[in-house]
């Protein structure tokens, strides 16, 4: 017996008869998920879901090396058997389940709260002894960012442990989509982390393509492309130049904070707003690209691409900075697939791991992006990644915008068919974006699920702080970028 | 006199414009006014002071004791011209230790907030400044033996006119650079401008002190750092002794403003150390100071 012979497989992003997946009792479907994760799946989302007579749960593996996403429901359960011993990148999504859903884990082995109870009332791993001392930083942060807590165990400058107390920005996310889609869901999309507005959108309007039964149009995939592609090229150079400045090598801070600009204005000329909100719409893309400003966009991401490579030079030959750089905030490879990083953090890990390519969505099908990895895994792994990224980017952009396929923009999405389970994926900049929606009888949203790649990606920082120094807490934390909402919801 | 008071004063916040206005040029910004600390200087001495709940004395009284170390400090250095208001012999060490006086005020006063980020500030600040003190007075010790003079005022007029005291000269100026960046906590040892709490040496002592306190330890961390470029100017000046004092004391200007624009520049050109490399970095002002002190025995016929 394979061991994802019990699961029901799809590829993403696209829809599937709720009656069509398996429900199986809740230890055969966690025995299920160890088995299908210990063949090499990885697991996308797991969560709870409200059925009749209890509360059942639902796991999304993804097979990368064949394309394919397998899910599997439980029956209605009270309990479930931590797979977090077993499984060590199951363990948020547990701690997720237990603090929502009312089923209790047995077992887990740091069963806390992950976004709905406020720091002060979270018990933290706690050293002991006379010159351990502890540093408690946030929610409350010095710089114009998201709130979040950081809890460090400390011996001198060295770190022991960081444990991450997040939750400061929940807002509900996903119980606003539940009876949608109406004029809201689209707008809700845009916000669930406000720097991924288009990779967002990008997964929702997926779903609702798929649950429509519709598709987008291919001129409309290209444009929504073309933005995806842009959103990472402004969060990389972004984030290049707030770790030149948070190593206080202001040259480069900024002329990449320039740069960034340059790629916002971009996402501003397609579609009237700089983090390309309001393009992404369903059935393709609510603006499209003339002619005259194709031309205009490709000048000015040749002249955009000069600039990367003059400063990222002098960022990367600086010794000074490669000094900060190197070896600080390493995340091993085996960490990093432990625990199911996606994303940058991932590939900075060595590992080989890209939604664009493993499950390709949209224009992604048709035109290709070579992956990059680094398998050093610290803080230069990830700022070297940022920059052979947004080149690979600026390679893509530059082919796709000069050969725009014909036709509209948008074609029409019909309304979604009742009793069906969508999931789709989407490489946004940090990584792996996941979104599994679900229709009742009257074709309305009974449940929408997110995961961000900031939800899998958070411990990745505490396990880079570990027999680190707390003064580069500042700089691993930059080189992950990840987001507060995003993972809050 | 007067005008060395007046220099003392006044200088400091131009010296800290011109830093801002080297890095702004490099970054390709307009940057902020010249006059800029002087602007913030004033505007926190309007506001209404607060204070921790746990805090004490300590707190309140480390900012003037601060600026008061570093104004007698300034007292010492010939900025202006030949002459200093106070001098006597070996007054370097009376130097070396009002400093240590002023930093111990602002370390107490750190510890006196209860934040675990002051007492990690203060705790490194004891760690840079215990290393950086014997390149001082090895640089110091160096120049009293090389010129045969004791006081700050005379041996900074040492000049080379060999070789061997061309490596001395050398060796005191790269020292006292050193010296300039550790005590005026400027990049690559400390980041003044930066925001990030857990990254600051000498800022984050500072962080619970607001309004006039935090006006009185910004005007004296000016001070200190116009002090220590006057050190290196006043051993830089190449006019001698037949110029006017006008001349000189422009000259001398100059110079500190000079050691400005380089502070700035070695500022926009390079990284923050790790902290970890900041002894490294330090030992290289002891070394330099050792080469200096090998040299000038060395000149004078070995250590007998």
């Amino acid at each position: 017996m394979s061991p994802t012979s019990r699961f029901r497989a799809l590829r993403s992003p696209g829809a599937v008869e709720l009656s069509a997946i398996p429900v199986v009792a809740v230890e055969e479907f966690r025995s299920g998920v160890l088995r299908a994760a210990k063949a090499g799946l990885r697991l996308c989302a797991l969560f709870s879901r409200s059925v009749e007579g209890g509360t059942g749960l639902c796991a999304v593996l993804a097979d990368d090396a064949r394309g394919l996403l397998y899910i599997l429901f439980s029956e209605p359960t009270k309990v479930l058997r931590s797979l977090t011993p077993e499984l060590a990148s199951a363990h948020l999504f547990e701690r997720e389940i237990g603090e929502s859903s009312g089923i209790e884990i047995e077992g887990h082995p740091w069963l806390k709260s992950v976004r709905k109870s406020p720091a002060d009332k979270v018990v933290f791993f706690r050293e002991s002894g006379a010159e351990v001392h502890e540093v408690a930083v946030g929610p409350i942060h010095a710089g114009i960012i998201e709130p979040g807590h950081f809890r460090f165990q400390c011996h001198g400058e060295t770190v022991h442990h960081l444990e991450i107390q997040l939750g400061y920005q929940h807002r509900g996310v996903e119980a606003l989509f539940c009876g949608g889609p109406d004029r809201r869901s689209v707008f809700v999309a845009e916000s669930v982390s406000g720097d991924t507005a288009v990779g967002h959108t990008l997964a929702y309007c997926a779903n609702l393509e798929s649950l429509g039964g519709a598709r987008a149009s291919l001129r409309g995939e290209a444009l929504r492309a073309a933005s995806l592609e842009l959103e990472r090229l402004a969060n990389h150079v972004g984030d290049l130049g707030a770790m030149s400045g948070d190593v206080g090598f202001l040259p480069a801070a900024a002329y990449f904070g320039r740069l960034r600009g340059e790629f916002l204005n971009l996402l501003m000329a397609l579609s009237g707003n700089r983090y390309g909100r309001g393009l992404v719409r369903p059935g393709g893309a609510a603006f499209d690209l003339t002619s005259a400003m194709a031309e205009d966009f490709s000048a000015r991401l040749a002249r955009a691409r000069t600039d990367m490579n003059a400063i990222s030079g002098l960022l990367f030959e600086s010794a000074s900075v490669l000094g900060r750089f190197d070896e600080t905030g390493v995340v091993s490879r085996q960490t990093a697939r432990d625990l199911g990083f996606v994303g940058l953090a991932a590939r900075a890990s060595g590992l080989d791991l890209d939604v664009r390519r493993d499950h390709p969505h949209g224009l992604y099908r048709f035109r290709h992006i070579p992956v990059v990895k680094i398998d050093s895994g610290d803080v230069y792994a990830r700022a070297m990644l940022r920059h052979l990224e947004s080149l690979r980017s600026l390679d893509f952009l530059e082919e796709l915008i000069a050969d725009l396929p014909r036709g509209d923009a948008c074609a029409a999405c019909s309304a979604p068919r009742p009793g069906l389970l969508a999931v789709s994926l989407v490489e946004g900049w940090r990584g792996e974006i996941c979104h599994v929606a679900e229709t009742g009888d009257d074709g309305r949203f009974r449940s929408y699920r997110i995961v961000d790649p900031s939800f899998h990606n958070w411990p990745a920082v505490a396990m880079a702080m570990r027999g680190g120094e707390i003064s580069d807490f500042p700089l691993c934390n930059k080189s992950f970028n990840l987001s507060y909402a995003g993972h809050d919801l | 006199m007067i005008a060395h008071a007046a220099a003392l004063l006044v200088v400091p916040i131009i010296l800290v414009g011109v830093v801002n206005r080297t890095k702004s040029c490099w970054a390709g910004r307009k940057g902020v006014p010249l006059l800029q600390a002087f602007y913030d200087i004033v505007r926190l001495a309007r506001k209404r002071p607060v204070y921790s709940s746990v805090a004490t004395v300590f707190v309140k009284a480390a900012p003037s004791v601060v600026l008061g170390t570093a104004v007698v400090s300034g007292l010492l250095v010939p900025l202006l011209g030949r002459r200093t208001p106070l001098s006597f012999p070996f007054d370097f060490v009376f130097f070396a230790y009002t400093w240590g006086l002023g930093r111990i005020f602002l370390m107490l006063g750190a510890l006196d907030t209860g934040s675990s980020f002051e007492g990690m500030g203060a705790s490194r600040e004891a760690t840079y400044s215990a290393l950086v003190e014997p390149a001082f007075f090895l640089a110091a010790g160096t120049l009293a033996a090389a010129s045969g003079k004791s006081s700050f005022a005379q041996l900074l007029r040492f000049r080379p006119d060999d070789p061997a005291t061309a490596v001395v000269w050398c060796g005191c100026l790269v020292a006292l650079f050193v010296l300039l960046q550790v005590e005026s906590a400027r990049i690559p040892v400390d980041d003044p401008s930066t925001h990030l709490e857990l990254t600051m040496i000498h800022e984050v002592m500072v962080l619970d002190h607001s309004g006039p306190d935090l006006a009185v330890i910004q005007y004296a961390s000016a001070i200190k750092m116009t002090v220590c470029a006057g050190l290196l100017a006043a051993l830089l000046n190449p006019l001698d002794a037949a110029a006017g004092p006008a001349l000189f004391a422009a000259a001398n200007l100059g110079l500190i403003l000079g050691a400005g624009i380089v502070i700035g520049t070695v500022e926009s050109l390079i990284a923050r150390l790790k902290l970890r490399s900041i002894p490294e970095y330090i030992f290289l002002a002891i070394s330099a100071a050792f080469v200096a002190l090998l040299a000038s025995t060395l000149r004078r016929g070995g250590l007998g």
